[in-house]
């Protein structure tokens, strides 16, 4: 009996997991079509579209709150490469402004922020935009502090923080009982080596690798935890950011290649054991596969951190698109039950992100059997 | 689109940050948390086996002992066995000889006694043929003096050997 419910919560996460990854995929048809109808929805009313986009996109300053008003938020560091070489300024600068109407004249470059992306403005101090509200500014390299970027930091002087603290508390303790706060990191380091490493890699090789994989396990685990507070000083997108798991995805890639010996190069030009007409056709099914494995990493974070920041902020946006306060209890709890099911999925994801390196790592050193 | 296009400053960052975070996780953390579980592991594994071994040199010593203890057993045994055999030919041994020496003794009575009879026989026939002729000679010299002189000597003579 008491596995009835938790198997109708399994069926029922699975069914929003699927929902929520058709939902990514309709929220990207829109907004690719469609900055006119967001124009017009915001003269309409709340507009749910540009809220959600605004909340799991990267942003040039931390937005708090808003008081009376007026827009309150952290301001960060914007880093531009330009022509005119390294500039730098607050993103306080606009004064909240993202319409691409304020000016920011540095090294005589006159800079505008439109959508959250940095332009060089044109002769008149604007965007241009075309025919679909594009607008064709050329762009300096941005390598801003984002508000991304900043949640990046903090989750890295966490790890360090904690981390740090419990590789001392060894040193300090030797080899006796863990102590302190190395007491609950053990047991996770000591999964991620028994149930993830050593199998996948094996016993032979997998000291080589363990450090990465902790690293990639507890870095994509803090990151998909900070995306859940809803507050300063975390409440960004980061492992629901591309760019993230792209790079994340491009280290796997790397190590995957660098390590592939012998075997797993033939396995993959060459397939032994198979008719030659065989080898000859299974060789661009396998490089396209070496380069699947990654960008599969890449887009499986991706869409599962945001999906599920997509459903929250559904559901509350669903109080000010009914216009009603009596939506609002219905929405909270159905926050609440997507928030707990998302406090899984960050675990489940870095674990699966963990995994499937570990699993790829494995077949790059496999030896020949 | 915007939503898929990686941008360059997050990659950039996240880079830089990842490797610096690896490295450093790797010189301050993950070297010292393996490498003290490790070691505890080891010494877990060490403790189990010497403790296996101990059990085991327990169990042998056990089994000699109990092999020594039914060997001393047995040995005594034997001992006994042995002890209770001699003793049994030496006693039947010293009782043959003794009867062996009695009977001798018995025989070299009885030779004695039989000599001595012997002896005491031809020395009874000596003193009989002595006194006979002593007799013999008396009743010669008598019967040369007077006839019933004579007589009453024989008769005498007669009474006395009767008596002797």
């Amino acid at each position: 009996m008491k596995l009835t419910p938790l198997f109708k919560l399994i069926v029922l996460s699975f069914a929003l997991f699927i929902s929520s990854n058709e939902i990514v995929f309709s929220q990207e048809h829109n907004t690719s079509n469609s900055e006119e109808e967001l124009q017009q929805s915001t003269e309409e009313g709340f507009d749910i579209t540009s809220m959600i986009m605004h909340h799991i996109s990267d942003a040039h300053d931390f937005h708090i709150l808003d008081w009376k008003g007026h827009p309150v938020s952290f301001p960060l560091p914007i880093i531009l490469w330009t022509d005119n070489g390294l500039i730098s300024f607050m993103s306080s600068e606009f004064h909240h402004n993202d319409d691409g109407t304020h000016v920011v004249e540095r090294k005589g470059m006159n800079f505008v922020k439109f959508h959250e992306k940095i332009y060089i403005a044109n002769s008149e101090g604007k965007i241009t935009l075309d025919a679909e509200h594009h607008p064709t500014n050329t762009r300096p390299l941005d390598f801003s502090i984002t508000k991304n970027v900043f949640v990046l930091f903090l989750s890295v002087a966490i790890l360090l923080l904690l981390f740090s603290a419990a590789g001392r508390s060894y040193k300090k303790h030797g080899n006796g009982e863990p102590k302190g706060i190395a007491k609950f990191l053990e047991p996770l380091v000591i999964f991620i080596r028994d149930e993830i490493a050593v199998p996948n890699i094996g016993e032979k090789h997998y000291r080589k690798y363990i450090p990465l994989l902790l690293t990639i396990f507890f870095f994509v685990w803090l990151n998909n935890i900070f995306g859940l507070i809803p507050f300063f000083p975390f409440a960004a997108n980061v492992s629901g950011n591309i760019a993230f798991t792209f790079t994340l995805a491009i280290i796997v890639f790397i190590v995957v290649t660098l390590s592939g010996n012998k075997n797993y190069w033939k396995h993959i030009f060459w397939m032994p054991d198979v008719p030659v007409g065989m080898k000859i056709f299974l060789a661009p099914i396998e490089v396209i596969g070496m380069f699947v494995k990654p960008v599969s990493l890449m887009i499986r974070l991706f869409a599962n951190i945001t999906a599920g920041h997509i459903i929250v902020l559904s559901l509350i946006g669903l109080i000010f698109v009914l216009k009603s306060i009596w939506v609002a209890p219905i929405s909270v709890a159905f926050t609440l039950f997507i928030s707990v099911i998302e406090i899984l999925v960050t675990a489940i994801q870095a674990y699966i992100f963990t995994m499937l390196t570990s699993l790829y790592i494995g077949a790059a050193i496999e030896e020949e059997h | 689109m915007e939503l898929i296009t990686p941008a360059i400053g997050l990659i950039f960052w996240t880079t830089v940050t990842f490797l610096i975070l690896l490295f450093l996780l790797k010189k301050m953390a993950w070297k010292p948390i393996l490498g003290a579980v490790s070691d505890r592991e080891e010494s877990i594994k060490n403790a189990l086996t010497s403790a296996e071994n101990a059990r085991k040199e327990m169990q042998n010593l056990q089994v000699d002992n109990e092999r020594i203890l039914k060997e001393a057993r047995i040995e005594r045994e034997e001992m006994m066995k042995d002890a209770r055999t001699i003793k049994e030919t030496m006693l039947t041994e010293a009782k043959d000889e003794a009867k062996a020496e009695a009977s001798k003794i018995i025989e070299a009575a009885q030779a004695t006694i039989q000599s001595e009879k012997q002896k005491a026989i031809t020395e009874l026939k000596t003193q009989v043929a002595e006194l006979s002729v002593g007799i013999a000679e008396k009743v010669v010299r008598k019967e040369l003096a007077n006839d019933k002189e004579q007589s009453v000597l024989i008769e005498q003579l007669l009474k006395e050997v009767t008596i002797s």
